[in-house]
């Protein structure tokens, strides 16, 4: 038996197919865009070192920086945005009839391609025809904006979409959380006397709490990726306004030809994540949930 | 008291369900519209009559070609993937060396990385082997990227099998291929196809790499081609809603047959266990 299982031939036959994949096309990679910043290249031509000038370039680019704050903002939103999933999966989970199929239908937003999704949320934003401006003219708001021209309001139009995409997925998770907590705990505190309140407040939410810290890392760590939705809806504009890192990074590399600068940003927005990874796990997860991954 | 605060929720409830799928409905409604009704006419009124040849003009532009290369590529990116996923996971958690804890680890690091940091260096490796602008490419980089996230999901399932068959299996001189294909693999098959049906989705729904790896029309997929074909018809909002509802029918159909693996599988791709 253990001969057999523990045969290195074997082992390697079975492991090695993806563990190939791994490594050529993601770890490698993720290695070279570090050397890749370090070098002068368009793409194409010859590649010549230049040093630490692409990530001084990176610390100096205003441009870069508010991309960055751009993503951090979209993460901190989608971290608030968990508080009202989790209050409606607090009500969807209390014995509703029809939950089952409430929940499915939440969840449809999240199927679609986020490209289809940016370009249906650019027609209900259209400033015209839109569904959402028909709907403020008709009941009286004569003179709405153009949300997705209008630079100080274009990041909470695309958020909205976000919101409308990973609600059905959160309460899912949040559900599936809710109905996990053994009955005869609630069963016991109603009995004494707990209020629902009380009940969600100090039965149900303490017992979920390892599954609401591994989703703000899910939504925080996710939100840092924010690429194909804003890409679509607005390329990073009006004027930089929505430019989020990786939208950033894409332009600089596959429209100004910049392959050294991009690799840097690409660099530099892996270790970023990394580090609120490793930051917001450390704030939100303690010693014995530790490898709940 | 308690019966008006139940209702008050369930309306809150409802609210949510209709503002999730009201948009789809009313980008079926344009769909179906001509442009001097989306135009002249409320956005929320019905199609006078409907206008089909809309997704007849859709249909006319290469979404043809661009629908059949996201079957086939997603197809072939999803047997790649579900095949080496559970291969390595069987490697992983019924057989014994001294690695596979730091493999395994390697494997679910890998669920955090973002996709563009690798972006340009992949571009580049593709274009060093001449597979820029083949879709190999994309079926290579849909298998690697998604391999952690099917492992992850397979992985809870293969923990609970039981390590006595595999054993009896063993002891009657069978071996470790036999083993795997006639034995694990179907045991495994209700935890297969959700894995199937997410990766399904997952690459029916990808756009950068294909954005970035491919630029022939012949090779397109659907979230790529649709972005070109509205680039070409941007005022014509009825063509724009009848290739936008091509592309989301299929993923739609899926979840009306199989919403509770794919529910399933949607859990499980966020928390293990």
């Amino acid at each position: 038996m253990n001969k057999v299982m523990s045969n290195i031939w074997m082992i390697t036959l079975y492991i090695l197919p993806a563990l190939l994949l791994l490594l050529v096309l993601i770890y490698i990679p993720l290695g070279l865009s570090a050397y890749y910043g370090f070098l002068e290249w368009d793409g194409i031509g010859n590649m010549k070192f230049i040093g630490l000038d692409n990530f001084i370039t990176g610390i100096q680019d205003m441009k870069f920086w508010s991309s960055v704050y751009h993503s951090f903002l979209l993460a901190l939103f989608s971290a608030l945005s968990l508080l009202a999933y989790l209050a409606i999966s607090l009500i969807l989970a209390s014995n509703i009839k029809g939950s089952d199929i409430l929940r499915k239908i939440y969840l449809i937003p999240m199927l679609l391609s986020s490209v289809a999704i940016a370009q249906l949320w650019i027609k209900v934003y259209n400033p015209t025809n839109g569904m959402l401006n028909s709907f403020l003219m008709a009941i009286g708001i004569d003179d709405p904006p153009a949300w997705l021209a209008e630079p100080s309001l274009v990041l909470y139009a695309i958020f909205i979409p976000i919101l409308w995409q990973y609600a059905g997925f959160y309460i899912l998770i949040y559900y599936a959380a809710l109905k996990n907590i053994p009955a005869a705990l609630v069963e016991a505190a109603r009995m004494d006397g707990a209020s629902p309140w009380q009940v969600a407040f100090n039965i149900k939410l303490p017992l979920i709490k390892g599954v609401f810290k591994v989703t703000i890392v899910l939504a925080i760590v996710g939100s840092l990726k924010y690429f194909d939705l804003i890409y679509v809806m607005t390329g990073g504009g009006p004027n930089g306004a929505s430019e989020v890192m990786a939208s950033y990074m894409y332009k600089v590399a596959f429209r100004s030809y910049d392959f050294g600068y991009g690799s840097a940003i690409g660099f530099l927005l892996l270790i970023i994540t990394l580090m609120v990874t490793f930051i917001v796990r450390k704030l939100t997860v303690s010693d014995e949930e530790e490898l709940q991954y | 008291m308690q019966r008006v605060g139940y209702v008050v929720l369930y309306v809150i409830l409802i609210i949510i369900a209709i503002v999730q799928i009201f948009p789809l409905f009313w980008l079926f409604l344009f769909s179906l519209k001509d442009n001097q009704q989306i135009f002249a006419k409320s956005p929320f009124s019905l199609p006078d009559h409907p206008h089909w040849e809309n997704y007849l003009k859709a249909w006319q532009g290469n979404i043809g070609i661009y629908f059949f290369n996201s079957v086939w590529i997603s197809a072939v990116a999803i047997v790649l993937t579900v095949l080496f996923a559970s291969m390595a996971t069987f490697a992983i958690t019924r057989m014994k060396w001294k690695l596979s804890k730091l493999v395994l680890g390697l494997f679910m690091v890998g669920l955090m990385i973002p996709l563009h940091s690798a972006l340009i260096p992949l571009f580049k490796l593709y274009l060093s082997v001449d597979l820029i602008d083949n879709p190999i490419s994309v079926v290579l980089s849909y298998t690697a990227f998604h391999l952690p996230v099917t492992m992850m999901i397979l992985l809870g399932f293969y923990y609970t099998l039981p390590k006595e068959i595999e054993e009896a299996a063993i002891m009657d001189g069978c071996s470790v291929n036999l083993l795997f294909a006639r034995i694990i693999l179907p045991m495994t098959t209700s935890v297969l196809s959700t894995t199937v049906i997410i990766n399904m989705i997952y690459n029916w729904n990808e756009f950068v790499f294909v954005n970035t790896f491919i630029s022939s029309d012949q090779y397109k997929t659907l979230t790529v081609g649709i972005q070109n074909f509205i680039g070409q018809y941007q005022t014509d909002w009825g063509p724009i809603g009848a290739t936008l509802i091509i592309s989301i029918v299929p993923i739609i159909i899926l979840y009306i047959f199989f919403s509770n693996k794919i529910v399933e599988g949607m859990s499980a791709s966020a928390i293990k266990g």
